[in-house]
């Protein structure tokens, strides 16, 4: 996940089952020597990451990025990326956009009175949204990266 | 204030808000097995291609120009359900009529405040889906049908349409409005109605309760009461929806037991299958859905629906039930007490058009007259000796049999390997 995770809990947590996904366990511990912790009274509590990272579900889909113009804002090729539809375009963000009909995703920055889409590849040069044959079809709000042996 | 919610085309536009390019295209969604169109866009309807229409009869210019896709039901099914989703944000009272068309209940809200309500309704769905809606608000399901049909056929409206009983614009649309495009109204029962002079909506509106019953039924009466502004018609007694046919049932009380869904899918499957081949027609598609009560707040909610695509248009029970546990075992979450499930038969098509179909899942002759016959039995052993003589336990998944869908989209809602793809670079 590219956004802020909470700092670990001292806590060993087990993970709701995603429907379709099996039950991971969340390793959320740190070790620590001496008296048991009051926090252990807690123990069994079930974190879900699909709440974590979908806030608002009936609006939320996933999709595969392909291609690396956007290394610079942490989206590798074939990462998968949350989708809120349900969230404004504003300046800064990232977002799924469709372009002559092509969905491709880059970020809105705002500069000199216009919106620009942009890539964080300084290769693309900025497109001015105004005139371009284009529609928000989302903002991404979470990469899902998979790194070394990570991969399903 | 009722509001009847319907998608615009709603096959099509699941797979335009995935393939954006498909925008302003003619696109048709074809039956996986035999080919014929069942949802078809503006810009298909416009070059004059009829629902039902095999593919194989379309004329080349356009099949050139069309987009024709399989239909993915996987798709519609989850997109239905983030309407669905959606549309209980705004009221708790959320009855499914067909796939893609709901039916709101606005009781205890303010009046004035609905038009206002359902116009962010309409928009959240269209933001959170990409699913265009039209709504058609009044005060009873009859005219709330009629007010959708204005919503969606005269831009002015924006996509609501607000009919209160007593109101001039009211009285202009029914009187514009032919009597049997009014809901449930038959066009055998319009030729009588025009023997006595009734030819539009208002003037059924109208004419005598008493009468109408007389002469017609206490449906039709109850019809001419709902016109009139008086709810008088339970969703059941609605007749069906085009091209579907359900049953469905509250439970007595909550259950949490699968068994016992499995059981009252069961019995709604059967019930729909004997409807299906009482009216001549063949399912492509079986829907099964699952609700809590969403009107206890206390309690944990859960929705959720799943088409399951037939191998072949079939009306046999065998057939539709095993589908449906197929559907309710995708669906099926422990921990929740159910209040209501269903079955729904989709994409109803002609049984004697059947043997135009090129394309269907091999079947042997000999295997469709042996099914025709088993199932001509049991409707008239249920039928002489009584409702449920003959039942039917747990039909095997036959899952020797493969659909035919070679222009299939992706699952882009229900597979980590069809996610829709973003191009960047």
């Amino acid at each position: 996940m590219s956004s802020a995770a909470r700092p670990p809990s001292p806590l060993i947590v087990r993970a709701a089952p995603l429907p379709g996904c099996g039950v991971q366990p969340l390793l959320g511990c740190r070790v620590r020597a001496g008296f048991p912790s009051p926090a252990d009274d807690h123990l069994d509590v079930d974190l879900n990451l699909h709440d974590h990272v979908v806030r608002r579900p009936a609006a939320t889909y996933f999709v595969r990025a392909e291609g690396d113009s956007m290394l610079g804002d942490g989206i590798h090729d074939r990462d998968i990326l949350v989708v809120d539809r349900s969230l404004e375009p504003l300046p800064g963000r990232v977002v799924v956009i469709a372009v002559d009909g092509e969905p491709t995703v880059k970020r809105l920055v705002r500069e000199g009175g216009q919106t620009l889409l942009v890539a964080s590849n300084p290769r693309f040069a900025p497109i001015p949204l105004a005139g371009c044959e284009c529609h928000v079809w989302g903002v991404v709000t979470h990469v899902v990266h998979a790194l070394p042996g990570g991969q399903a | 204030m009722i509001a009847l919610i319907d998608a615009n085309s709603f096959y099509v536009s699941c797979e335009r808000v995935f393939a954006p390019r498909l925008e302003g295209r003619p696109v048709g969604v074809l039956s996986n097995n035999d080919g014929c169109i069942v949802a078809r866009s503006e810009e298909l309807k416009a070059l004059g291609v009829a629902m039902g229409a095999p593919r194989h009869l379309l004329p080349p210019a356009i099949r050139r120009q069309a987009v024709l896709l399989s239909s993915n039901y996987a798709l519609y099914g989850d997109m239905s359900r983030r309407v669905n989703a959606i549309l209980a944000e705004f009221s708790p009272d959320v009855e499914v009529y067909s796939i893609d068309e709901s039916f709101v209940g606005f009781g205890g809200f303010d009046p004035a405040a609905v038009e206002g309500h359902c116009h962010r309704l309409r928009e959240t769905v269209r933001r959170d889906t990409g699913i265009p809606v039209g709504v058609g608000v009044a005060p009873t399901r009859v005219l709330a049908k009629v007010a959708n049909r204005a919503a969606k056929r005269m831009p002015a409206y924006e996509g609501v349409c607000r009919l209160d009983a007593e109101a001039p614009a009211t009285r202009a649309l029914l009187e514009r409005l032919p009597a049997t495009a009014v809901w449930g109204v038959a066009r055998r029962t319009g030729e009588r109605l025009a023997l006595m002079g009734i030819h539009t909506a208002w003037q059924l509106r109208e004419a005598d309760p008493e009468r109408i019953r007389r002469a017609f039924s206490v449906v039709l009466e109850r019809i001419v009461w709902e016109l009139r502004g008086h709810p008088a018609i339970a969703l059941e007694d609605l007749g069906e929806a085009r091209q579907r046919l359900m049953v469905s049932r509250s439970f007595s009380r909550l259950t949490g037991e699968r068994d016992e869904l499995a059981a009252a899918l069961r019995q709604h499957g059967a019930q729909a299958a004997e409807k299906l081949r009482r009216q001549g027609s063949l399912a492509r598609a079986v829907l099964v859905f699952v609700r809590t009560n969403p009107f206890l707040r206390d309690e944990p909610q859960y929705a959720n629906r799943r088409v399951v695509p037939l191998a072949r248009p079939s009306d046999d029970s065998r057939e539709i039930l095993a589908a449906a546990q197929r559907g309710l075992a995708a669906i099926h979450r422990e921990g929740y007490r159910y209040q209501k499930c269903g079955v729904m038969l989709l994409d109803l098509v002609d049984r004697e058009r059947r043997q135009l179909s090129l394309l269907e899942a091999t079947q042997g002759e000999a295997a469709r007259q042996c099914s025709d016959r088993l199932m001509a039995v049991v409707d008239r052993l249920n039928r002489e000796m009584g409702r449920d003589t003959v039942r039917f336990g747990l039909p095997r998944d036959n899952s020797a049999w493969r659909l035919r869908c070679e222009r299939l989209t992706s699952r882009y809602t229900t597979r980590w390997d069809e996610l829709m793809r973003v191009r960047i670079g």
